[in-house]
């Protein structure tokens, strides 16, 4: 391969353009009827932003109910019912509201376009749909929780969901199908683009790995929604027609309610770590100014992890009720799943080895997603070992468990990645100090909530109990605390990142100095992208060191 | 125009959509005379046989998968590939449940004795259920009787 | 695998005689590349109904599994008397109808492809009367069951002497009868409404060689509602 020859820095040498994606028209109907991926991604960025507070408030009330034993907060009793639609709508809106479509909606929707070169996504039309599809779910959502909020649990278990409880489940599976839609065009769009829309001379394997990951995500969002799609379709009719599928009082299966709603649920755990994985992989070779090591590996574990995600669903119900040959197979194929990710995270380690590491926020939010993903997956094979899940499960241990890769996985390679392209989305440059004390205050926060978790869970702690055995109390306290930590470093981030908005556009073209194409757009792009069609130079994350020709 | 308009027009063509549906109406008709015997249990398996013959027919011919570019196939095969892995992992469940009947119900000899509440075979009967929701099947029966 | 191409212009969408396609989006850089995007974006949205589809079929098959006395029994009940022994005689009209419609769109987009207009429009009226028809023979049908009480669900209200008292597998099979022969409908009424506003843009003139995507892609839909059928016909009335 001959090296590269591009023109050296371009930092200084293009003036920046006067007409930009967010000035290039202001009124409100050019923001509401837009078809510009970019203006959709920050609307999209907005809107499960808003989700993640009103999902992190009913967290943080959980937790103040289990600073004690005895389920009181601030001295009021907080009942059953109460605390049931706590955590249910926690983790709802935390799932289905924030978690799935936050990465796609908002960072890919944004910058896969302009990693490929091209002017749009596939079907821009279909991309706004999605959003608004996203806005009439939420609001849905958002209407059932005020008129009968839900307690069913975010896994909305039969009978009781179906005929025991009189919440508006009906309401909640309705918008829950809305946004599965939404999800389902995001995907479909991906999919399309990724195909049809690469840059002349762009092969898959010169991708990219970020888009890998997001395309491997676009595959599961086509082909597993749509069940969940049909699960709610069936629970609805279960609920208001007693059709008899799954309530066993009028010969229905409850077990078959589990198969129905993992065989979604668990490929969707995966629509919410594929795109964090996928951040990761463009974080480390920048900061470490250094080739990914392995990219083919890591592109066919992306993909690997798709395919593997389908055939894994029973792990959540080995003591539902299934028969005991199933739950064997199921554990088994299990374990294969640790292959993949395994092979990502040395694959990583292996490119930090002998770089040049700089340590801004984005770097150190991927260096805290290396350990964490690394605990939140172990923790996931103690889980599918059936002799320790007999013991673990419904437990903190999975409480823990999911919350490491959830949320310090994805949810920190989504704070990583948006500090990454904030620059090319806003212009701007945020504060690098105050940004870096809010990731080190979100790794500390985040463990002391989670990791005392663990220990709660294999010592018996139960999950979804609004009360505990008074030894419990130490480290329900201590996670309690941590979830005031968690809070400061959010708030912090947010903080961190709009008052940058207040300073004027001083961002460079490409100030990481990244190698993909997304970096030879300007900060921020104009509508259309790119003035030319952008030419393939250099093999993705090259970065030997270039011929400098003036 | 575009070229694939000229490549399209020259693949599939009134003639090959008529034999198509010549076939499918042939296999139709097959289909529905295999129902009149009983094969037991395979009765089901070949009615399904015959159908996805149909299926891909229809796919091949009429939906021009046979002259498209392969992306197109591979989607329409993912989706029923996964809706088979589904079905297939459903049915060995379903499939293989085994109903346990407890084996042991005596009491052990020097066993730590057990509070009569905590006795299943001493405690009260448990609260009865909720009734089940009254089905028009049951009204019915009620009123039969 | 790098190559230095000269830029693909933004105007690649030309055609043989220089005019602009007026169809042509813009971040496409040709109208082949737009089509064959649309065609892929389709057939996404296609495995999506397949899917959809699917899980009801799992349920079906599932449930039969639960069921096997009560479902074979209540497969009867959709047959009708032909010549004194029991014919699925409905089921069988309506898969012979839903193929030749499929036959008559497919004529419909290859006239379209091939410039002939007058005849695209007749082949797209002949699969819309030909939908209408199957939604005929299913209104029958329904009503037929309505009479006879076997409604889904709560609502099963049947009187026979074949009856299985104490199970649940009459209401829960035809549950499963109307949810997908009903869900099936509304994708048809659907398919005529798609069919209708194809057939007004046609005579207008819309659709040459040069643009018939969106023939092409209705097609593609009602093949799909036509093949979900040929699956759905067997397993509710043939299997005895």
């Amino acid at each position: 391969m001959e090296p590269a020859v591009t023109s050296g820095a371009r930092i200084g040498d293009r003036p920046r353009p006067k007409k930009n994606y967010l000035n290039d028209g202001k009124t409100f109907k050019s923001w509401a009827l837009t078809v510009d991926h970019k203006r959709i991604g920050i609307m999209y960025l907005v809107g499960t932003m808003i989700a993640f507070l009103l999902g992190g408030i009913f967290a943080l009330l959980v937790r103040l109910t289990l600073l004690t034993p005895q389920h009181t907060m601030f001295g009021m009793q907080i009942t059953a019912e109460t605390y049931n639609r706590f955590f249910t709508l926690h983790g709802a809106i935390m799932v289905f509201l924030f978690i799935i479509p936050s990465i796609p909606g908002s960072l890919t929707n944004f910058v896969l376009p302009l990693m490929l070169g091209a002017k749009d996504v596939a079907f821009p039309r279909l991309n706004l749909a999605s959003f608004y599809l996203w806005i009439v779910g939420a609001v849905m959502a958002v209407a059932s929780m005020i008129i009968g909020a839900v307690d069913t649990g975010w896994t909305f278990y039969t009978p009781y969901s179906s005929s025991g409880t009189s919440s508006t489940v009906t309401l909640m599976t309705a918008a829950v199908f809305v946004l599965g839609f939404s999800s389902i065009f995001t995907g479909l769009n991906f999919v399309a683009t990724v195909h049809k829309l690469r840059a002349p001379g762009m092969g898959w394997f010169d991708m990219p790995l970020f888009v890998w990951g997001m395309y491997s995500t676009a595959v599961i969002q086509v082909l597993a929604t749509p069940v969940l799609g049909i699960t709610l379709v069936l629970l609805m009719m279960e609920r208001v027609f007693q059709i008899g599928i799954f309530d066993s009082r009028i010969g229905g299966d409850p077990v078959l309610f589990q198969h129905f709603f993992w065989f979604y649920s668990h490929p969707a755990v995966y629509i919410m770590i594929l795109p964090g994985l996928a951040i990761i992989s463009e974080i480390i070779p920048t900061f470490s100014r250094k080739t990914i090591f392995g990219y083919r590996a890591i592109a066919y574990s992306s993909v690997s992890l798709a395919l593997l995600s389908f055939i894994v669903w029973g792990h959540h119900m080995f003591v539902a009720g299934q028969s005991q040959l199933a739950t064997v197979i199921f554990s088994a194929l299990t374990f294969l799943v640790a292959i993949p990710s395994g092979v990502k995270v040395f694959n990583w380690l292996t490119t930090m080895y002998k770089g040049n590491i700089s340590l801004e926020a984005p770097m150190l939010y991927a260096i805290s997603f290396l350990m964490l993903f690394a605990i939140g997956g172990l923790t996931g094979i103690f889980l599918g070992t059936l002799s320790t899940d007999i013991h673990l499960t419904d437990t903190y241990f999975v409480v823990a468990h999911f919350h490491y890769v959830m949320m310090g996985s994805t949810v920190t390679a989504f704070i990583g990645g948006l500090h990454y392209w904030w620059p090319k989305m806003t212009g701007r440059m945020y504060s690098e100090k105050w940004a870096r004390i809010a990731s080190v205050l979100w790794f500390i926060g985040f463990n002391a909530t989670f990791l005392p978790q663990f220990i709660l869970g294999s010592r018996g702690m139960p999950r979804r109990y609004y009360n505990y055995l008074d030894q419990f109390q130490p480290l329900h306290a201590f996670s309690t605390v941590g979830s005031w930590i968690i809070g400061l470093s959010l708030f912090m981030t947010a903080a961190v990142l709009l008052a940058s908005l207040r300073k004027p556009m001083d961002a460079a073209d490409n100030p990481w100095n990244g190698t993909t194409l997304e970096w030879k757009a300007a900060s921020p792009p104009i509508t259309h992208n790119f003035e030319d069609t952008p030419v393939l130079e250099n093999e993705p994350y090259d970065y030997r060191p270039k011929a400098v020709t003036h | 125009m575009s070229t694939e308009t000229h490549t399209e027009a020259h693949h599939g063509g009134p003639k090959v959509y008529t034999a198509n549906l010549f076939a499918l109406l042939f296999l139709t008709i097959i289909t529905v005379a295999a129902a009149s015997f009983n094969f037991g249990s395979a009765n089901v398996v070949i009615a399904l046989a015959i159908a996805s013959v149909k299926a891909i027919l229809v796919g091949l011919f009429f939906m021009h998968l046979l002259w498209d570019k392969p992306v197109n196939a591979i989607i329409l095969v993912a989706a029923f590939l996964f809706l088979g892995i589904f079905l297939m992992f459903d049915f060995i469940d379903v499939g293989s449940r085994v109903v346990f009947a407890p084996r042991n119900t005596a009491p052990m000899d020097n066993a730590t004795p057990v509070p009569d509440s905590m006795n299943p075979l001493k405690a009260a009967p448990p609260r009865p259920l909720d009734p089940a929701p009254a089905t028009e099947e049951h009204k019915a029966a009620e009123e039969h009787k | 695998m790098s190559t230095t191409t000269t830029d693909v212009h933004a105007h690649g969408g030309h055609d043989e005689h220089g005019e602009h396609n007026p169809y042509h989006q813009h971040h496409f850089a040709t109208m082949e590349q737009q089509f064959d995007t649309s065609k892929i974006g389709m057939w996404l949205f296609l495995a999506t109904e397949i899917l959809l589809f699917g899980g009801l079929f799992v349920g079906f098959g599932l449930m039969q599994h639960k069921y096997p006395r009560e479902f074979i029994e209540a497969h009867e009940h959709l047959k009708q008397m032909v010549f004194g022994s029991p014919f699925p005689l409905y089921g069988a009209i309506n898969t012979v109808v839903l193929l030749v419609s499929s036959w008559t769109m497919v004529m419909g987009v290859n006239a379209a492809q091939t410039n002939q207009q007058k005849k695209t429009v007749r082949f797209l009226v002949m699969t819309i009367l030909l939908a209408c028809v199957f939604l005929a023979i299913k209104y029958v049908e329904y009503e037929h069951k309505f009479h006879d009480g076997l409604l889904p669900a709560k609502y099963y209200a049947h009187q026979s002497e074949d009856l299985i008292k104490g199970t649940h597998g009459y209401a829960t099979f035809f549950a499963f009868y109307f949810m997908m022969t009903g869900l099936h409908g509304i994708h048809v009424l659907v398919g005529i409404g798609l069919l209708g506003w194809l057939v007004m843009r046609a005579r207008r003139g819309a659709f040459s060689s040069a643009y018939y995507t969106p023939v092409d892609l209705v097609g593609l839909y009602w093949h799909i509602v036509d093949m979900i059928w040929i699956y759905l016909f067997p397993l509710y009335y043939l299997i005895s």
